[in-house]
């Protein structure tokens, strides 16, 4: 009996080799510090601010940025470190902006940190622009930078009251439809692009009947759209004033557009007609390579999206509609805060990335939609078309979509109403609840959150 | 002490007896002060490098312990958000007050003591029966025990982005799996005990190897010559763990249910990154938002630092609750055995 069990001490080989076992610990010892000394370059980022003027007597500008910006794969970098020899261009990319968001914030609110340029997504500029504003160099003072180079909504963001300006546009995301002509064409409905952009054409309840006509003919495991989030943002985006009004007053709550939008998304996931899921999670994406969604609102980044998720053979498979209203969904800007060593090398840096011809490159690399007008008559533009949809001018689509849409009211929170109406509001109808619980859990958890 | 070369005696130079510097067979006035220079510092020195060498320690925990502790207890007694944390309003008491009423407060202490229950006990249960196993003579031993603790070095990140897959609802293995012999699919994360099930798992997954290490070493302690004995007077193997292991374990077991307990309060990671809508809302309906989730919520995300305070403080007074229950009941059962 006893002999079967081994106590640990009996198995350790008395002295063994101390000298390999020396060896080993040195090992483990330096990569572990060598990892945590690589860990703590990633993310600091000061180092290359500090270094700035050493190297060759190159100015090194950093930027900081999240997601694919894309102006590296643009070749953007290079071709002004050609035309400005004594420039050097750093970037560091945070791969999401939930993630890249506070920091920026702490380091805003501290003062340090902070790169030579910084980016900030359209969904913050509200807060920056009202809390931070102090803490950013006035764009609209830089040479050659002329406010009417921008859509006018896209201009007023990134102003503050007494007009400054904090960053200059980067893209825009002019919304529209895309579909599947196959699916469609299954369940009975025109494919061609005109005739689906009639079908809806003006009213989002349009776009409801038509999902519920595609409902009854429709391919078996197959939705009309995407998510209710998805719909929920299309239908919010294009109206003028949504979760806060000009005063700044938060009034999601009695906005009886924002609840008709919430209804209407409600009956959507009553009939079935949304799939019950979170955009950008594994299950969408996954449920986009099976071609299970028959629409996608969709501005001109999503295709690339798309792309990236689908199988091959679903290329050229999608269209481009117009979508019942025009909205904007996504768009960055670049600003510059003061506290940075190469301020005014800095502007010049972001005036130049965002003026017309280079958004024009950017969006025939990255599908960022031009917020420049100027960019709209280039030949990139016009000319742009996409391997998903085929020959669809996607360029006049969504150039047109960009001049219709509205000037929204954007507030400091929106993100936080936004994500409570879906997340925590209308997914819930998809998984059984009624409108009416939805609608009260949603509130009960924005109001929650937005209470200081 | 004596390598030191200052107050250390010069070697002499060649011979065997000592020698004595020329000229002076007494100290001198100017000698002796200088000794005496020098074993006041030696004294100095004795005195106050121990206090230099444990400074790192303690500079450090002021730095990113102590002032961290006493701002967010300033600021919890404040309004103020994250964008702006110099601009504070005095609330007095107020952030407080207001978690007596608040729901989402208490639905998260709910989730923290549920999610806590159901991965700790069949953790340590788990962990008892895997140590039994491997504390019999087993071929490649070391590479079982390796094993076990393979789950507890990778990184939570890793582990729950896997099991995110596994629970999918739509696409999921085990909804798959459970397809094959016939069962529904089950909603794993938009329901409410099923999701609580599945962070659980994750934690459970983790956590049980780590355990089973400590039990199998308290085990390996336990003298031979009571499963001698005992085998002697007929107890079977069942009986053998009853009577010796169990008991002998004692102390062990608290220790693991201690510190298992901690671990469950400040469940975290698992869920956070379990959710499947961005924003630490734990769920649809938060029904696996953990304390510190909220905490992260209402700090990280919504901004509000002195709301985030004063909950890392009621979660800290909690925590001291349940280490004194905790002292209480393992002096009782000490007093019992």
């Amino acid at each position: 009996m006893r002999a079967r069990t081994l106590p640990l001490s009996r198995q350790r080989s008395g002295g063994g080799k101390p000298i390999a076992r020396k060896a080993l610990a040195i090992a483990a010892v330096v990569s572990l510090g060598t990892g945590l000394l690589a860990g703590c370059a990633d993310d600091g980022g000061d180092d290359d601010s500090d270094s700035s003027s050493g190297g060759e007597g190159k100015t090194t500008i950093t930027l900081g940025l999240f997601g694919t910006m894309g102006f590296k794969e643009a070749g953007l970098y290079a071709e002004y470190e050609k035309l400005n020899p004594d420039i050097k261009i750093a970037e560091n990319v945070v791969e999401r902006n939930e993630n890249y968001y506070p920091a920026l914030v702490n380091h805003l609110t501290t003062n340090s940190g902070l790169m030579d340029v910084q980016a900030i997504e359209v969904a913050n500029i509200a807060e920056v622009v009202g809390t931070q504003a102090d803490k950013f160099a006035d764009m609209a003072k830089v040479e050659g930078v002329k406010k009417d180079g921008w859509l006018p909504w896209k201009w007023e963001q990134a102003t503050t009251k007494d007009g400054q300006t904090i960053g200059l546009g980067t893209d825009v995301g002019p919304m529209a439809i895309c579909y599947r002509k196959d699916l469609f064409e299954k369940a009975g409905l025109p494919a061609d692009r005109e005739e689906v952009g009639k079908l809806w054409a003006g009213d989002w309840n349009k776009f409801i009947e038509t999902g519920e006509a595609y409902k009854k003919k429709a391919g078996k495991d197959t939705f009309f759209m995407d998510s209710p989030g998805g719909l929920l943002n299309a239908v919010l985006s294009s109206e003028k004033e949504k979760f806060y009004d000009a005063s700044g007053e938060v009034i999601y709550k009695s906005n009886p557009v924002v609840k008709d939008a919430f209804d209407l998304t409600a009956a959507a996931a009553e009939k079935g007609l949304v799939q019950s899921q979170t955009q950008f999670q594994p299950a969408w994406d996954t449920t986009i390579a099976n071609s299970k969604f028959a629409t996608v609102a969709c501005p001109p980044w999503m295709l690339g999206y798309i792309k990236g998720k689908s199988q091959p053979e679903a290329a050229g498979k999608w269209d481009v509609a117009v979508a019942p209203k025009s909205g904007n969904w996504g768009g960055s800007f670049l600003g510059v805060p003061k506290s940075g060593k190469n301020v005014e090398e800095a502007q010049k840096l972001v005036a130049w990335l965002t003026a017309p011809e280079q958004q024009a490159k950017l969006f025939k690399v990255q599908g960022s939609f031009p917020s420049a007008p100027g960019a709209y008559d280039s030949p990139e533009v016009t000319g742009a078309k996409n391997e998903m949809t085929g020959d669809a001018p996607i360029g006049e689509i969504f150039s047109e979509a960009a001049k219709q849409i509205p000037v929204q009211i954007i507030g400091p929170k929106d993100q936080i109403i936004q994500q409570g109406l879906t997340d925590n509001g209308v997914i819930l109808v998809t998984k059984g609840k009624s409108a009416e619980e939805a609608w009260e859990t949603a509130t009960k958890t924005i109001d929650n959150n937005l209470d200081k | 002490m004596a390598t030191r070369p200052d107050t250390a005696a010069l070697p002499s130079k060649g011979g065997a007896a000592p020698g004595r510097p020329p000229g002076s067979s007494a100290p001198s006035d100017q000698d002796k002060r200088r000794r005496a220079k020098l074993s006041r510092r030696w004294q100095r020195d004795m005195r106050w490098s121990p206090y230099a060498f444990v400074a790192p320690f303690f500079l450090l925990f002021l730095a990113f312990g102590l002032f961290p502790l006493i701002y967010t207890g300033w600021a919890s007694l404040h309004q103020v958000e994250l964008t702006a944390p110099t601009d504070m309003n005095w609330v007095g008491l107020k952030n407080y007050t207001r978690i007596f009423d608040d729901d989402f407060f208490w639905n998260a202490a709910k989730n923290t003591l549920t999610i806590g229950i159901i991965s700790t006990v069949p953790q340590l249960l788990m962990a008892m029966g895997i140590a039994h196993l491997l504390n019999y003579k087993l071929r490649a031993s070391t590479f079982y025990r390796v094993a076990m603790l393979a789950p507890y070095a990778t990184s939570i990140a890793a582990a729950s982005l896997v099991f995110v897959l596994l629970f999918g609802r739509d696409y999921g293995m085990i909804n798959w799996a459970l397809d094959v012999v016939g069962i529904d699919p089950v909603d794993w994360q938009g329901e409410k005990w099923p999701s609580q099930f599945a962070v659980s798992t994750i934690i459970i997954w983790r956590w049980t190897g780590y355990n089973a290490l400590i039990y199998l070493a308290a085990m390996q302690a336990i003298p031979q010559d009571l499963y001698e004995s005992a085998a002697l007077d007929g107890a079977s193997r069942w009986r053998q763990f009853i009577h010796v292991t169990l008991p002998s374990l004692r102390p062990t077991i608290l220790f693991t249910v201690v510190v298992s307990t901690i671990g469950a309060s400040q469940i975290f990671g698992e869920p956070l990154l379990f959710d499947a809508n961005k924003g630490a809302s734990g769920g649809a309906e938060h029904q696996f938002q953990t304390l510190g989730l909220y905490l992260y919520e209402q700090g990280w995300v919504n901004q509000h630092l002195g709301r985030a305070s004063a909950i890392a403080w009621t979660m800290f007074a909690i925590l001291i609750v349940i280490g004194i229950i905790n002292q209480l009941i393992s002096r009782r059962l000490r007093a019992s055995s």
